[in-house]
């Protein structure tokens, strides 16, 4: 069958979630004509209106790739076979408009000065050394204070609920909405970080606490603190996320089409210029080809990395010769972050039930390099957070370590337990190696008969230190808090293949070098000026802490540059040869 | 007979909670599950009319336990006798204690039924194509300790058991029916007798060799069907009742969990632990 050309348009936009959602939004506002593609379902609010219903969505994963279409495969070394990840309990991506920007848990952080120019700053503060053969750290070609503006916008749009971190880096406005309520555990936790010298705040919460009416002109409700957020998409409307802002933002414009169940498979080009995208409409089977100016990917880490790969764009990332930069700096928080320990109180009882997914309270004290290294077996660091998500009743199982997994001990313990147990965790960063990255499959294939992107991937003695230093503190923490047991996560010596809290970022990272990075500071490739690649796929190494605001900054950033584009055309920023990593 | 759950009372520290009788026997005794709030609070007038919902009575459970409903009948197990170690098992899995009733009682073996009889346990959703290759082929990875699944982003709300590479060409369904007639034919191989008919103890022996590998099924690790059933069997005790388990949401009651509700925001500062009667989806979509 023959696909059916379109007319062209300014921008199409691959994906609708925060990156696309923003760009999309952006662009039609300064009035382009945008089409915006999402493989997955056309959904609103009311698709989340009254579906409080744990099993489906959080055992089911109803807001999850469907992974029979197309999934990844996984391996820890370069000469293994990679297998398939087969279900969505090994797999965490998010799918249908608004994408993961749905279903986050909110948690609306920065990252740290540090994070944009870890390089530089390690090299200055301890010298070449310091950093490991093995690690490909880089700058990201921006810095904290260039971003600030776009991470502001980021706020203001998404109504984010918080209070300044005492330790945090600078904002040039305080946050839009004040934060969330502080519950009976999250003021054990604070009082007893305080009583050790920390510094704790409530966690910026993208669950908005007033209602509120952004400079879009769109409005967010005032969260019920309903505990069915983390996994689920908003029943009141009351989360930032894309569905309630930057797309309805967009469609007022009148510039702006979405299309759904419209899967990418390539993009166009020639000559060094993308003129387009190929992509199937899911129910008819009917391929178009949708000609535009600038193309924008905006998907899904792995989607990012695997249109550029199937269509031929950029050179592939090689790590016998660790040359080439498609794939390179496969990066992420997965189940080698978040480690820390739980305590569980005889004689204390919480409303555990009760939350929302960024209901919580931290401290940065063991943030990036707010704490001298010099002695310390790894770079970098995170926060120790306590979270109040508002337990389900199937995943409220948690016991003290030597309860058997099941049978009568287990349910005893399991329901005394239910509602006296408080976890803390290091959101400890992740960094980058040669050995970590993305390709193409040698043996599977999707629907349509193209290769599945191929993850290679395994833990490292940083990631080993990095996690045994948080457990510790998280340890100390509790202690302070008056738990009678405390039970300490335990580091998997091995990458184990669960792709679980949707953090996967980099192989086609930002910074400027065209060695080593694909995209310049405003996410555009440096191969093709008209095509820009925005998302989590451009961070050459993951920072401590939750990403969602600065995936958000970027696609501001993004929107500016492509709006730029648009009017002179060309680079936008200069290469820079010598190079910002080892 | 409900007597027995009363300890239930005795041993909870709730300060809110001023329904002197056994909550199990409550329930049982007035039928009153939906709507009427007791001992709990009230959602506070932040929520529209669409969630306040009257007691209805299509939601009012029968007193009568031993009164099968309606829903209660096999989908998925066309032969009987692979049901009924499914029942045994999970009654092992998650017994019957002071706590409360047990997986049979609330009715986890049809949860598990129904959940096997559509597309999860056809697989709909999950990657099935060739070529397939056991763990052990490649690497070990059913055997690793998979403690460290618990963990990572969001692990308050992952599911309650782990997650071993599936890696077999087995649906949960063909994997279901092939682990329970195994249960029985170790049961046969180790005591002589159907797994229904072995005592306590050698039922947990054998479950056990389950768990730890030590059984050998064909096309999939035995420890990965005993993941399965344990993960359902907990699901099947916990999930809303609509799926057919959780029965009068008795799961929810001995865990004091509330079901799905509009709005904490008026509650989730208060010092004392809240406990409230549970309302099931049918009384949150009303």
């Amino acid at each position: 069958m023959m696909a059916k050309k379109l007319d062209k348009v300014d921008v199409v936009v691959v994906g609708s979630g925060w990156s696309g959602g923003i760009v999309s939004a952006e662009l039609s506002k300064a009035g382009y004509k945008v089409v915006t593609l999402e493989r997955g379902e056309n959904r609103k609010t009311a698709d989340y209106t009254g579906v409080k219903d744990e099993l489906r969505y959080t055992n089911r994963f109803e807001m999850m790739q469907n992974l029979s279409h197309e999934t990844i495969t996984s391996r820890n070394e370069i000469n293994e076979t990679a297998l398939p990840v087969r279900t969505q309990g090994e797999m965490m991506a998010g799918t249908d408009l608004g994408g993961g920007g749905v279903h986050w848990a909110g948690a609306s952080y920065r990252f740290d000065p540090y994070d944009f120019e870890i390089y530089s700053k390690t090299v200055e503060r301890y010298g070449k050394k310091k950093i490991p053969e093995d690690m490909t750290i880089q700058d990201w070609g921006i810095t904290y204070d260039e971003l600030e503006k776009y991470y502001d916008k980021f706020d203001k749009m998404a109504g984010i609920s918080g209070e300044e971190d005492p330790l945090g880096p600078k904002r040039s406005s305080d946050y839009p909405n004040p934060p969330m309520k502080e519950t009976p555990n999250l003021r054990l936790f604070k009082d007893a970080a305080k009583n050790l010298g920390y510094h704790p705040f409530q966690i910026p919460s993208g669950n908005i606490t007033e209602n509120y009416e952004n400079p879009d002109g769109q409005v967010i409700n005032q969260c019920q603190y309903c505990a069915f957020c983390t996994q689920y998409g908003c029943d009141f409307g009351a989360k930032a996320d894309p569905i309630v802002t930057v797309i309805p933002a967009a469609k007022e414009t009148g510039n702006f089409e979405l299309r759904t169940q419209s899967y990418v498979r390539r993009v166009l080009h020639d000559g060094g210029k993308a003129n387009g995208v190929l992509y199937v409409d899911t129910v008819t089977g009917q391929e178009y080809e949708q000609p535009a100016d600038v193309v924008v990917l905006a998907a899904f880490t792995f989607t990012n990395n695997r249109l550029l790969m199937l269509s031929e764009i950029g050179e592939p990332y090689n790590p016998k010769t660790r040359k080439g930069v498609i794939g390179r700096n496969f990066n992420g928080q997965y189940n080698n972050s978040h480690l820390g320990a739980r305590g569980f109180f005889k004689d204390k009882k919480f409303n555990l039930y009760m939350g929302a997914g960024a209901l919580g309270a931290t401290f940065s004290d063991f943030q990036a390099d707010k704490f001298d290294h010099t002695d310390l077996d790894f770079i970098h660091g995170g926060q120790i957070e306590i979270r109040q998500y508002g337990d389900g009743a199937i995943a409220s199982n948690k016991v003290p370590k030597g309860t058997p997994k099941w049978g009568p001990e287990f349910k005893e313990n399991s329901i005394f337990y239910a509602n006296r147990n408080l976890n803390l965790w290091y959101t400890n960063a992740v960094m980058s190696y040669w050995h970590n990255y993305l390709d193409l499959d040698p043996t599977y294939k999707d629907d349509f008969n193209d290769p599945l992107i191929r993850i290679t991937n395994k833990f490292t003695d940083q990631d080993f230190n990095i996690s045994k230093f948080g457990i510790k503190k998280c340890k100390e923490v509790l202690k302070e808090m008056g738990a009678d047991i405390i039970d300490e996560d335990e580091i998997p010596k091995k990458f184990n293949h669960v792709y679980f809290g949707g953090h996967y970022t980099g192989g086609v990272i930002m910074g400027d070098n065209p060695e080593t990075s694909a995209v310049n500071n405003y996410l555009q490739m440096w191969d093709v000026d008209n095509l820009f690649v925005v998302g989590g796929s451009a961070f050459p190494q993951f920072g401590g802490i939750h990403p969602t605001p600065t995936i958000g900054a970027l696609a501001y950033r993004a929107s500016e540059g492509i709006e730029k584009y648009l009017k002179n055309g060309g680079q936008l920023a200069t290469a820079k040869d010598n190079s910002s990593t080892a | 007979m409900s007597d027995k759950y009363d300890k239930d009372n005795e041993k909870d520290v709730n300060t809110n909670d001023k329904d002197g009788v056994s909550r199990r026997r409550f329930i049982k005794n007035t039928g009153l599950v939906a709507g009427g709030v007791v001992g709990g609070s009230l959602l506070g007038g932040v929520v529209t009319n669409q969630w306040n919902t009257t007691p209805d009575k299509d939601t009012q459970t029968k007193g009568n336990k031993t009164t099968p409903e309606l829903q209660d009948a096999r989908m998925f197990f066309s032969r009987k006798e692979d049901f009924e170690v499914l029942k045994a098992a999970t009654e092992r899995i998650f017994p019957e204690d002071d706590n409360g009733p047990g997986a049979v009682e609330l009715g986890a073996p049809y949860f598990i039924d129904k959940q096997l009889a559509g597309q999860w346990g056809s697989n709909a959703k999950a990657y099935m194509r060739d070529p397939f290759k056991q763990g052990k082929q490649v690497q070990d990875y059913e055997h690793q300790d998979r403690d460290q699944d618990k963990q990572g982003p969001h692990s308050d709300t992952q599911n309650p058991t782990p997650t071993p590479r599936y890696q077999t060409r087995l649906n949960r369904g063909e994997m279901f029916i092939q682990g329970l007639r195994k249960l029985d034919k170790e049961s046969q191989d180790r005591f002589k007798k159907k797994f229904i008919d072995a005592e306590g103890d050698q039922q947990d022996e054998i479950l056990e060799a389950f768990e730890k590998g030590e059984v050998q099924m064909k096309g999939v690790e035995a420890t990965t069907f005993f993941n399965l059933l344990l993960q359902t069997t907990l699901e099947g005790v916990y999930a809303d009742p609509v799926y057919g388990g959780n029965k009068n949401m008795q799961g929810w009651v001995m865990k004091e969990y509330p079901g799905p509700r509009a709005a904490y925001i008026n509650d989730i500062e208060s010092d004392d632990f809240i406990k409230m009667e549970p309302k099931s989806l049918r009384d949150y979509q009303g």
